[in-house]
């Protein structure tokens, strides 16, 4: 890993009485693409926002670079701030809104004009110099703010929900352009987002939060394929969530029937949560599964045909590329390696998170 | 057929309003231009009235006074409102909505009696009468017009965009200058001017402010009117009707013209 840029330390917030942030610690590396992953109001926006300077927090500190920023204004700091509605200057051309940090750094005019040139050339516009923003499509709209931020050369580019105002495809395409400009540039980005295949598509590194908290931080893989909680398990992805209990290491009995595992330490009859992906959810003849159930539901969803399956009073969500039909006895086989142990959650408040979702 | 006879009539019915809007002005406008000194009879085309009018010594300090009390109140007026719409907006919601009740109350007052309030006030001061007062007062019925023409812009605004000014390394001031004023400008323009226009034609507020000796246009033409109606005072009528006509096109193009480009 490459060393530390930025460390959050116990940041604390509240707005008006109501705690946003609670004690929450984090740590940025250079070069990292972090994403702040969770629903709305989980505390993500008011993080960006303490980093970049437009809120205080209570409690807390921010080191950067081994200072400490925590009362720096933004405009002392060395990042830069990709807003949700791109927030351009209306009222100047693109090649201004992109020399408006750039003329205020006094730098010179040849300087300024290689910058926008450079600038617009990495985002794909070259020639929109003399545009206005208002004459420009939302995608382009989010690339010139995207420039106007990266010509200050800032160390770490925050990015807050950008691709949110725009459409699928263009939303697609942007992930990727937005994947090769941070290798382009090497610099920090922190995003922002509520879109989960959004984080799993960029990121190095995605922080889960909720409701203040964080719940897990994790390169993509292990967020998906190991969730430390039912939360964490149910944000990211569709997945069967259920209780069981844990007889001992290895072995978990879920709706009264033992499945091997690969999970240790959890205790002896300790109950937890597990969570199965619906396409690691084998079925099979019903002689052949582990339990025994009749499909439901069926979807088809393109690249898979999305079932319910009826068994032991659960119902299991599968994705599979074969096709049982509605009504037809089935037997459900799990491979012990896809089935992920969970704590149960410690206090009354997670397990209303919980549940909420 | 039937669609054209509807327009025929949709447009005479306009025409009506517009008549009886402004038939009494028109009468006023044309016996400006008229030779004779009656009313009743028509004496043919003069600008006589016109020229007398501007050889009025008294008539023209009175002119004087009024441009000069609309241009000062309004700027002032312009700078309190534009700096109270900036504050304003970063109120909590309801702080904000009891401030802009409380300034709308001198436009909804009764004028006579934000008039003989503010002549109270200024005795109990000890402020001696006179152009000072009637600025004074101007300034105070000013603002409220501000208020209103820039708020609405104000709220238009991308609360980012100030954000993304600091983000790029400006200081506050300089990200109020550079982004959020130009945003705000057609609204301050346009409250300029209509703080213009109703300091220029108004009466009732300079009637109870101002000191003995010092008139605005408006307290001129009362008193010369007391005295009997002159033709001079069509012509003045005539000129101030006119000046106020032209200031509320130019108010209400300014915003449309932005839109357009």
């Amino acid at each position: 890993m490459e060393k530390e840029l930025i460390q959050l330390i116990d940041i604390s917030k509240s707005f008006d009485g109501q705690m946003v942030l609670d004690e929450l610690n984090l740590n940025i590396h250079e070069n990292e693409f972090v994403t702040l992953l969770g629903p709305s109001g989980c505390g993500k926006t008011t993080t960006l926002r303490i980093l970049g300077g437009f809120a205080n927090p209570d409690k807390g500190c921010i080191i950067f670079d081994s200072q400490d920023i925590t009362h720096l204004p933004p405009n002392k700091r060395q990042l830069n701030t990709v807003f949700q509605k791109y927030a351009l200057f209306t009222h100047m051309t693109i090649a201004e809104n992109i020399a408006f940090g750039l003329k205020i750094k006094k730098k010179s005019k040849s300087y300024i004009d290689d910058k926008i040139r450079y600038a617009l050339k990495l985002v794909n516009l070259e020639g929109y110099e003399n545009r206005m923003p208002n004459s420009l499509s939302g995608g382009q709209q989010q690339r010139i703010a995207i420039a106007r931020a990266i010509v200050n050369e800032p160390k770490v580019l925050l990015l807050d929900e950008p691709l949110g105002a725009l459409d699928l495809k263009l939303r697609q395409e942007m992930q990727y352009e937005l994947i090769r400009m941070k290798n382009e540039l090497g610099i920090t980005f922190v995003y922002v987002t509520h879109d989960q295949e959004e984080a799993l598509t960029m990121s190095d590194t995605i922080v889960v939060m909720n409701q203040g908290y964080i719940q897990q931080i994790g390169t993509p893989e292990s967020i998906y394929n190991e969730p430390e909680n039912a939360f964490v398990a149910d944000f990211i992805g569709d997945s069967n969530i259920i209780s069981a209990t844990m007889i001992e290491d290895k072995l978990v009995s879920i709706l009264g029937t033992r499945f091997p595992c690969v999970d240790t330490g959890f205790g002896t009859n300790k109950p937890v949560d597990v969570v199965i992906r619906p396409e690691d959810v084998i079925l099979v003849e019903p002689a052949e599964g582990t339990i025994q159930g009749v499909v439901t539901h069926l979807i088809f969803k393109g690249v898979h045909y999305e079932m319910e399956v009826e068994a032991c009073g659960f119902e299991w969500l599968v994705h599979s590329t074969t096709l049982f039909p509605v009504g037809k006895k089935v037997g459900i086989k799990v491979d012990p390696f896809n089935i992920q142990i969970m704590n149960k959650p410690e206090s009354e408040d997670e397990e209303a998170v919980a549940i909420d979702i | 057929m039937n669609k054209k006879l509807a327009d025929c009539v949709k447009n005479i019915y306009i025409a009506l309003i517009f008549l009886f809007l402004y038939a009494p002005i028109a009468t006023l406008m044309v016996l400006s231009f008229n030779k004779s000194k009656t009313r009743a009879k028509w004496g043919g085309f003069t600008f006589k009235w016109y020229a007398e009018l501007f050889e009025n010594e008294i008539i023209l300090e009175a002119l004087g006074n009024t441009l000069l009390i609309a241009t000062l109140s309004a700027l002032i007026a312009t700078m309190i409102g534009t700096v109270a719409c900036v504050a304003m907006n970063g109120m909590k919601k309801r702080s904000r909505a009891i401030l802009l009740g409380i300034t709308n109350i001198p436009m909804l007052n009764a004028e006579i009696v934000t008039g003989i309030s503010l002549m109270l006030l200024f005795i109990s001061m000890g402020l001696r009468f006179g152009l000072g007062t009637i600025l004074l007062s101007h300034i105070t019925f000013n603002i409220p017009y501000v208020i209103l023409s820039i708020m609405p812009r104000m709220k238009q605004l991308n609360p980012s965009t100030y954000e993304a000014a600091l983000d790029l390394g400006a200081s506050h001031v300089t990200a109020f200058f550079k982004v959020v004023f130009p945003d705000l400008l057609p609204g301050i323009l346009s409250g300029f001017l209509m703080a213009f226009t109703m300091s220029l034609d108004d009466f009732i507020i300079t009637h109870f402010t101002k000191g003995a000796g010092v008139d605005t246009l408006s307290t001129k033409i009362y008193t010369e009117v007391k005295k009997g109606i002159k033709p001079e005072m069509y012509a003045l009528s005539t000129l101030i009707f006119v000046t106020v006509l032209f200031l509320l096109l130019l108010v209400n193009m300014t915003p449309s013209r932005k839109k357009q480009s």
